[in-house]
Formats: C-alpha cells, structure tokens, sequence
C-alpha cells in the first residue's frame, strides 16, 4: 500500500530534466517574455468588461502559428507519427511557461487531447497524431453536464456510427479543429473524432469568467464520427495522469507570476512609511504561497516523470500534484488580489486576469479534494456504502 | 547537465552498497530502555550510553562524517554522507545522540575554527565521546538572537566569560558548547563573537546546569549560568566582532540547508522517518474510532491523512530537485524552506494522530490503555518544540521573505 522502500532507481534523479529539455523551456520562456507581455495580454483579451460581453474567443492566432511551426504543439507526439516525441517533463514545463503567460491558445487541451490519441493505439488515432503535427488543434469532450471527470459517465450516445446528445465543459472549443469524445455504445464507452465543422453539430459558447479561455458545451444530432477506440474508459484512465499533471503545471506556472507580481507590489507600495512587504501579515501569505508552489512543482515533475518512468505510480503522483496545485491557485489567487488592496480589485490590475484562469484551473479534471478523496481509495481502501 | 544528476557517481554506488552490506551484516541489539522520540529528550544515562555506543559503531563502520577530511577524523569521500543516511533510513535504527555536534558544531568548526581546534574536536564529535550543546538563546534573547547579553571580556590571551542561556538541549549530558557572545557593548551584530567552551570539566565551578522541564513532563533541555568562565583564545572560533557571521554557517546546519550535510539515522527509536510516521499514522487510522466509527472511514480523517501524504511527498520532491540546479529559481529557495515545511508537517502528523484516536488521545504515557502508549499526545506536544527551536516558524517566515523574496527587512 504505502510505499516504504522507495526504490532510487526507478525514476531519474533529475526527472528526466536532460539537456534538451532544460534548452526547450529555456527558449519557450524566452518567447512568451517576448511575445506575450501582460500588458500586451490585457490589451488582447481584457477589451471589454461588460458582463453580458460575447463569448467570441479573443486570442492571437498569429503567436499559435508560429508555436505551431517550433513544434511544441506536437511536443509529445511520437517520432513514428512525426512528432518530437519529447518526454512529459518536457510537456509539462511548457504547460507552466504557458500558465505563467496566462496564455489564450489551444495548447493545453491539444496537449491532453495527445496524451488521449496515444491511448487509443488504432490507425485512426495515429492521422489525428499526424495532424496534430501539421498543426491541427484537438479538444476533449468528455465530460457530463454534472461535471464527472469519469470516463463512464457521458451523456452523449453512439449508434452506427453516428452520435447523439450533449458534452459539457469543452475547453477552447471555438479554437480547435477536432474534438475527442467519449460516447456510449453497446459494449461500454468508446472514444470517437469528430470535425469541429460536422453536419450536425452544435458548439454553443458558455459566457465564462476566464478571460484566457473559452468554453462550450457541444450538442450531437445525429453526427458522423471516427471510432478511435472501443475501450474509451481504458484510454482515459491511461492518460488520466498526463491531464492532471499538464493541468496543474498550467497553475504552477499562473501561481509564480502571481507570486512575483504580487512581491513586487509589496516591495512598491507603501503604508504607514513603509513597504508593505515589511508587514508580517503581508510578508507571511506570500511566504505560504511560495512553500506550495515550491512543494507543487516538484509533485509536477514527480507526476510527469512517473508517467515515463513509473507508469504503475503515475496516477497517484498526478492527483498528489493536481491537488496541491489546485490548494495553491486557491490560496494564491485569493491572496494576490487581497494584498494588492483596492487596486487588485479593479478591471485595470492585471492580476484579475490569473485569478480567473486559476479559479477555471481548479475544478479542470477535479479540484482538490475529489484529488484526495480519490487517493484515499487507492491508499486506504474504498469505504463501502 | 552531470551524470551525478541522474545517478549514483562510481564512488556513491559503491558506499551505497558498502553501507547496505555493513547494515546488514551488523544488526543492532534492541535497547534495554524506553527510548525517547528524539535526541532532544535523552533524559537518563542509561539511554544515553545506548545511544552513544551506537553511534560510535555507525563511526567506526564509516557511516559519520563521510564527506569530511580524514585527518579531521571523516572518510574523505565526495557527496556520500547523503547515501550513507538514505541506506540508515531505510534499515530501522535509532538517531544519533550527538545532534548538535553533527549539525552544528561539526560543520561550524570545519569552516571557521584554526586547524589545531578541527584536530581536537572534530574526531570525537563524529564518534560521538564527545557530545555538544548549543548556547545561543538567553531569556531575552530568543527570536531576537543577536540582543543577547552574554558577555566575553578580554584579559591577555583569555577569555572571561559571564551569562545566561536557555533551552539548552543535551547540556546535561555535553561535554563542550558552541557558544555565542556579547564581547562589544557598542554594536548589535557586530558586537558578537563565537567560541566553543568546554563545560562538563567546569561544572560545579564556574558552570551551572539546571534542568527545564517540558510541557511534555519530560527533561532534556536545561538553563546554563557562566560565572567567569575562563577559556584559551584558541577556542576562539574565526575573528572577533564574526560571531553572527559564524552564528549563520551553524543555523543554516541547523536547518538542513548548509553546505555540508549531517549524519542522520532516524529511522527508529520511537521517533521514525516520514514515511514510517505516515504507515503508522494509516495504521493508527484503521484500528482507532472516533465519535464512534472507525477512523479510516470518516471523510474528513481520509482527507486530511491525504493532505499530510502529499506535503510529505512534496517536501522529498523538493529535495530531489534541489539537487537539479536548473530546475530551482534561487539557491535558497528550497533549503530554506525545509525547517519550517518539515516542521509544521510533524505537527501536522501530531494533531491527526490525535483526531484519529479522538476519546482515547486523553491517556497518556502511563495508561496501558492509550492506543499508542501515549506517543500521540508525546508527539504532538513535542512537534511545538521543533516549530519553536532553531529558528520559529514565524523567524523562517521572515528570513524566507526578505532572503528570498527580497521584501522589507523586519529588524
């Protein structure tokens, strides 16, 4: 159960953190630092608070163009499919340097939507790999309109090919071109691949809080699909892992600028003759803040590590790490906006921005708690009913 | 990136295997007597003599100071300390009585003392014959270190030496203190020198010991009075007005994030490593009730043992990458934290194990009854001593936020 002997062995010591790796993030900081500034951001998709605003994606598709032709969006493609096949560390510092950028993009659910693919092992899944590459835009749509992150609770159904009902809480559905969806049949729950222009159906737009991202629930009439596999809830539960860690490293990522931006407003801003950095009740939060990214940061790399090197440990590492992250953007975001005072609480301070994509990152493949209660099963037992 | 980073070196792998044969082949006896949870609360002779004597084997196998100088009395080996304990760990065997000796006074002396004082002391230290306390706080010089009162006065190549420390842990039991002094009236830091003072051969003359006792009930800290204390200037440790200089080599020892790292062998006792307290804690869960109902299943009980898991997991994590310098934003970041992490994370195993036994966390050490012979209540009261010494939770906040983040400075 517990593990007590750790075998040293199994995973690298570095987490898989080679030279390559370390060179990828290193130029994927560097280009969100040049091309994404927070101001820049704002601009971008801040442009109008009116709370009845329409729910049009605002992104740059420019900056996902040229992200396309350096790669990264088939990062974790295999070499067979014409990916670079790079590991999930890889993927996972990307997804952090995109969270720190708050980044408006498909880049995330293409990512997990890879990790999806990779699971279905059929031909079918290996073109939607090879598009990936080319530079097409994948999204999951797997999840009921209660909010399960279960594989085999879908309301949408399966006959002949054809699929019907309704999928909830697709992210950045507007901007992909192929969506991943976990249907009924008669065996169980297959997944299946459905152009984003199919006759039949319906992507309708939530108005959602976030301004980083957009999000639909999709309705099936009738809509001709590709099986890409009839064991859907294996390959979910496979690549299960790989969605939490990519998931939490994105809040990591929203949780340092949040942390550095908010020091920095402490160090700036002066009360009663003095920073208020100085302030214990100030200085304290930003130093509980930084202890759990810290500590969240490494369950990341753990996670990502695990899913290369300890595929057996994967998921109990993915919702250690996804449930830390998900406590962290909690207390952070709370945290930013209360120390800024009542400049954090206007439209005009950027930090509105990450608080919205840390509060939709939360619940994103379960929040916290569903993490630990989850684990518990798998450390303690189930508790029977 | 180095091979080191994702292995053993040629020289570790063959210590790692060096330490698991000797390990195995040297079972140590069980103990005659209670032991306590930590060095911290050596109480009688008897423990200590247990204690010690093990420590002098671990020495002698080449388990203690693995990393230092042979002629300083280490092994002269690179980076192997850190096996050595990893491979203690895992093998169930008491700590080491000689906390502050290893931690602190070991690592101190090997970076600021002349070399006749390494070769006097730091061999001992290691074996253990010579156990060590720390003189550093004083009644109103706690958080605040640097406004104590002790005061060095100068006369020829002696030092004259008057005061009054607290929350001396082991000074029962020490042969020698590593001792920070006032010996400037003029200057706050820079009025402080350091010195290590011998005290058992001055005990009952110009050295006081008195026993403090613990919320616990137990002993293991005591008061030490100086009354013109006289010591050679050789035990004068680097320059005089260095003290807090000094003073920040032994706190960062102290606090696992020195450059050098400690023999550590915690993995028994009644004081186990972290992950054998979280087995024992799911362990304690599955056969204790609260309210009535069984512990393991009340929601609140699993969430909050899954909270304790992750931290714990996480504080390892940390430390695995903090040994991948590119993956760390600022050298301190991580070494600093693990005091205060480390700490709250104990009192947080503390306070749980006293949820999960609910009614009967009420007996204590001496009723057979309590499920955990009364170590539950025992621990999480003592856990309030680690988040106090060395440095409060709320000085390693401030030192986090101003070393660290680079925000205002307190003092």
């Amino acid at each position: 159960m517990l593990d007590q002997t750790r075998d040293a062995g199994t995973q690298p010591n570095n987490f898989g953190f080679g030279e390559n790796e370390v060179m990828l993030r290193d130029s994927v900081k560097k280009f969100f630092k040049n091309n994404l500034s927070t101001e820049k951001l704002h601009r971008l998709v801040a442009g109008d608070f009116d709370l009845h605003r329409d729910a049009t994606a605002k992104w740059d598709k420019e900056l996902w163009q040229q992200m396309v032709e350096l790669g990264w969006t088939g990062l974790a493609v295999p070499e067979a499919a014409g990916g670079i096949g790079m590991s999930a560390v890889a993927v996972a510092s990307i997804a952090e340097e995109a969270g720190k950028a708050a980044l408006p993009s498909p880049l995330i659910p293409t990512l997990c939507s890879t990790y999806v693919l990779k699971a279905c092992s059929s031909a079918i899944a290996s073109s939607a790999l090879e598009s990936i590459v080319n530079g097409s835009a994948f999204s999951l749509a797997i999840t009921n309109q209660k909010g399960s992150w279960e594989p085999e609770q879908t309301d949408v159904s399966v006959e002949n090919n054809q699929l019907n009902g309704t999928a909830y809480f697709v992210q950045d559905a507007q901007k992909v071109d192929s969506f991943i969806v976990s249907a009924k049949n008669s065996k169980g729950v297959g997944l299946y691949l459905v152009d984003a222009k199919t006759q039949g159906l319906t992507i309708n737009q939530d108005a959602i809080v976030d301004l980083t991202r957009d999000q639909a629930h999709l309705s099936f009439n009738k809509v001709e699909a590709k099986c890409l596999t009839e064991s859907g809830s294996d390959a979910l539960t496979q690549a299960h892992p790989a969605l939490l860690t990519i998931v939490a490293a994105d809040m990591v990522g929203a949780a340092e600028w949040q942390l550095q931006t908010t020091t920095e407003y402490a160090k700036m801003r002066k009360q009663f003759e003095r920073q208020i950095g100085f302030f214990q009740a100030v200085k304290h939060p930003l130093v509980n803040l930084m202890v759990m990214i810290d500590q969240a940061k490494s369950l990341v790399y753990n996670a990502a590590c695990a899913i290369d090197h300890e595929p057996e440990k994967a998921e109990q590492y993915a919702r250690m790490a996804n449930s830390m992250a998900s406590d962290m953007a909690d207390f952070g975001s709370g945290r930013s906006v209360q120390l800024h005072g009542g400049i954090g609480f206007t439209w005009e301070c950027f930090i509105h921005i990450y608080f919205k994509r840390q509060m939709h990152n939360q619940f994103l493949y379960g929040d916290g708690k569903y993490q630990r209660s989850k684990l518990a099963d798998m450390i303690l037992g189930a508790v029977s009913q | 990136m180095t091979d080191d980073a994702i292995k053993d070196s040629p020289e570790q792998a063959e210590f790692r295997a060096y330490c698991r044969n000797w390990l195995d082949e040297n079972p140590l006896t069980a103990p005659t007597v209670r032991l306590p949870q930590s060095a911290l609360e050596i109480m009688t002779p008897q423990q200590m003599d247990y204690l010690q004597s093990w420590q002098k084997r671990a020495y002698d196998a080449g388990l203690i100071g693995c990393d230092y100088a042979k002629e300083y009395g280490g092994g002269g080996r690179n980076n192997c300390q850190r096996i050595a304990n990893e491979e203690m760990q895992k093998t169930k065997l008491p700590f080491f009585p000689n906390i502050v000796g290893l931690d602190m006074a070991a690592p101190t002396i090997f970076f600021h003392a002349n070399e006749e004082v390494k070769k006097e002391l730091l061999p001992s230290t290691f074996s253990g014959e010579t156990i060590w306390c720390q003189g550093f706080s004083e009644p109103g010089a706690g958080s605040d270190l640097a406004g104590l009162n002790t005061f060095a006065e100068k006369k020829g190549d002696k030092w004259i030496i008057n005061g009054h420390k607290v929350w001396t842990s082991l000074a029962h039991f020490a042969d020698w203190m590593i001792l920070i002094a006032r010996t400037d009236k003029s200057q706050k830091h820079g009025g402080l020198t350091y010195f290590v003072v011998p005290i058992k051969e001055n005990l009952g003359k110009s050295v006081d010991v008195q026993p403090l006792i613990k919320m616990t009930g137990e002993t293991g800290f005591n008061e030490v009075r100086f009354e013109n204390l006289e010591i050679d200037d050789k035990y004068r440790i680097d320059e005089i007005g260095k003290g807090w200089t000094v003073t920040q080599t032994t706190l960062l020892h102290e606090r696992s994030a020195g450059q050098l790292v400690s023999a550590k062998s915690e993995g028994g006792g009644s004081g186990q490593d972290e992950t054998g307290v979280m087995a024992g804690l799911i362990n304690l869960a599955k056969s204790n009730f609260t309210n009535g109902e069984s512990s393991v299943k009340n929601p609140l009980i699993r969430d909050e043992l899954m909270q304790l898991l992750i931290r714990i997991e996480g504080l390892e994590q940390n430390q695995r990458r903090n040994r991948v310098a590119k993956l760390c934003d600022h050298p301190f970041r991580i070494p600093l934290q693990w005091k205060l992490v480390a700490t709250e994370i104990a009192q947080g195993v503390g306070n749980l194990s006293m949820q999960i036994e609910g009614a009967a966390s009420s007996l204590y050490i001496a009723d057979v009854n309590s499920p955990s012979k009364g170590q539950s209540p025992l621990f999480y009261m003592n856990s309030f001593g680690m988040t106090i010494a060395g440095g409060t939770s709320e000085v390693m906040r401030n030192i986090l936020g101003e070393r660290v983040l680079g925000l205002a400075k307190t003092k």
